[in-house]
């Protein structure tokens, strides 16, 4: 029995994917807008606020920052916290009317 | 070695005999003195152990969770208001598949406040996923403790040692003290199927989805539904776990063999009382004055209540014709737990074979209002000489209303 200890609790190894495509939880989606946020605009790794504040890490120190939608589930911290207001939380439904 | 003591200090012994590593309690009544002396054990040096204050009950058990997922043998004790203070972690803990022990002195809930003894405590918890064995005297009480580690650690499963408040854990009472080597082969050093390892860091109990999910892997995870449907598959295998395991403490220490039911003078009997506790040995005594009358009656104990041991329990009332249950607990609004588990364990029997005994139901002792064995007879013998016709409904044994 002891070597089914895993199948027997719920147990995993923190990593992305953790708890499941969280990105399925999001109604709002995070847009930057690469015209407005620091380290987009002035090409150096700045700010960085957002991937400081996201609670689930899905956030990238890159130029620009990306946003890892598959994980992302749409909390609003980031465009909460942006200084620049370069984030903008859009309806998921309107990239679905997109996609068709 | 032969020993005079209380039941709080059997249990206690026990658990030093079992080696704990880790103990975290908060004292009440009537559970204190128990917590006391392993803290007696610690501070002389006697028992090797972390003894962890803590500032309730809810942080003792958070406190054996912990300690448990690290792979220590942990240990708590509670009774009554503080049983169900610990209530979210009591799920918690058997949900985590930990293999704690925890005493529960039992005593009555508020409120109103009592301090003093009845089962409506532990009884209240029996849904909770843990394995629940009574004990009906101090020898059950140190013999119940090391068994249980031996028990949980096979089934991953966490096991409550229920005794009676004051009845048991104040009265002293002469118990054999297992000796230390041999208690040492019975239970050897708690060797955990997996706990926390700071070089593989882990996340334990996460939350899981109605459905289930790959892990990061891509291997497929268990979801809820998997997890408390093994629970349940484990509670009912760890009845034979218990019986293997009571059988080899037989073995060792020559004493057991009872792991689900005690049977007293039932080979023949056409009527059954049933308790738990120190209540079922009270009983014994009204069986031989009715055996002395020619009444042909018995007297069983409930030894594990969860899991039910419902076909030993069938078996056992199968031939009769009345069973008399007994009880210091009271589901509100229906009738006493185990009255409930008993008809239900007879149903499917009576099915099978057309004859189903009648059971009557008897609450008692509820906040420690004492049981009066004349009463106890009384209520005994009307049950003996009322036929299958009696009115299924609750009665009451020493209430002034």
């Amino acid at each position: 029995m002891g070597n089914d200890y895993r199948s027997r609790t719920s147990h995993s190894k923190s990593g992305p994917g953790d708890a499941g495509k969280t990105g399925s939880w999001r109604i709002l989606r995070p847009v930057i807008d690469p015209g407005v946020c620091i380290p987009a605009k002035r090409g150096a790794p700045a700010c960085y606020m957002c991937w400081l504040y996201c609670p689930d890490g899905v956030i990238s120190r890159s130029i620009p920052p990306t946003i890892d939608y598959e994980y992302c589930k749409g909390c609003g911290i980031c465009a909460e916290e942006c200084p620049t207001k370069a984030i903008t939380m859009v309806e998921e439904s309107s990239f679905i009317k997109e996609d068709k | 070695m032969q020993m005079i003591e209380s039941g709080n200090v059997a249990a206690a012994l026990g658990v030093k005999l079992s080696r704990a590593q880790v103990i975290a309690a908060y004292p009440i009544t009537p559970q204190t003195p128990l917590t006391e002396k392993l803290s007696e054990f610690i501070e002389a040096g006697d028992m090797s152990a972390e003894y962890i204050p803590v500032e309730s009950e809810h942080s003792a058990l958070a406190v054996c969770i912990a300690s448990s997922s690290a792979g220590a043998r942990s240990f708590t004790a509670t009774s009554a208001n503080g049983l169900l203070y610990m209530h979210e972690q009591i799920h918690w803990a058997s949900g985590a598949r930990l293999p704690i022990v925890m005493c529960v002195v039992n005593r009555g809930v508020g409120a109103p406040w009592t301090v003093w003894n009845d089962h409506q405590d532990s009884m209240s918890q029996r849904d909770t996923g843990w394995i629940q064995i009574y004990a009906n005297d101090h020898q059950q009480i140190i013999d119940a403790v090391i068994k249980a580690y031996a028990l949980a650690e096979e089934v991953m499963i966490p096991v409550m040692v229920c005794y009676d408040g004051y009845l048991l854990s104040h009265t002293y009472m002469p118990f054999d003290i297992p000796d230390v080597s041999l208690a040492d082969s019975f239970l050897p050093p708690y060797k955990p199927a997996y706990c926390l390892d700071p070089g593989e860091p882990a996340n334990l109990n996460t939350v899981t989805l109605p459905d289930v999910r790959d892990d990061i892997n891509g291997n497929r995870a268990h979801g809820y539904f998997e997890i408390r449907h093994l629970l349940q598959q484990d509670m009912i295998a760890s009845m034979d776990a218990l019986e293997r395991i009571d059988s080899r403490f037989k073995t060792v220490f020559g004493r057991g063999g009872n792991p689900f039911i005690e049977s007293y003078r039932t080979d023949d009997a056409e009527f059954i009382a049933v308790g738990i506790g120190s209540l079922s040995y009270h009983l014994r005594d009204v069986v031989d004055n009715l055996r002395d009358e020619g009444i042909s009656v018995g007297g069983m104990s409930i030894q594990l209540y969860r899991p039910f041991p419902y076909s030993a329990v069938a078996e056992a009332l199968k031939g009769c014709r009345g069973i008399i249950v007994f009880e210091k607990a009271l589901s509100y609004g229906y009738q006493g737990p185990v009255c409930s588990d008993i008809k239900s364990a007879l149903y499917q029997h009576g099915r099978q074979n057309s004859h189903r005994p009648f059971v009557l139901n008897y609450i008692l002792g509820l906040g420690g209002r004492e049981i009066v064995t004349k009463d106890l007879y009384d209520a005994l013998k009307l049950s003996c000489t009322t036929g299958p016709d009696a009115p299924d409904e609750l009665r009451w044994i020493g209430l002034k209303i």
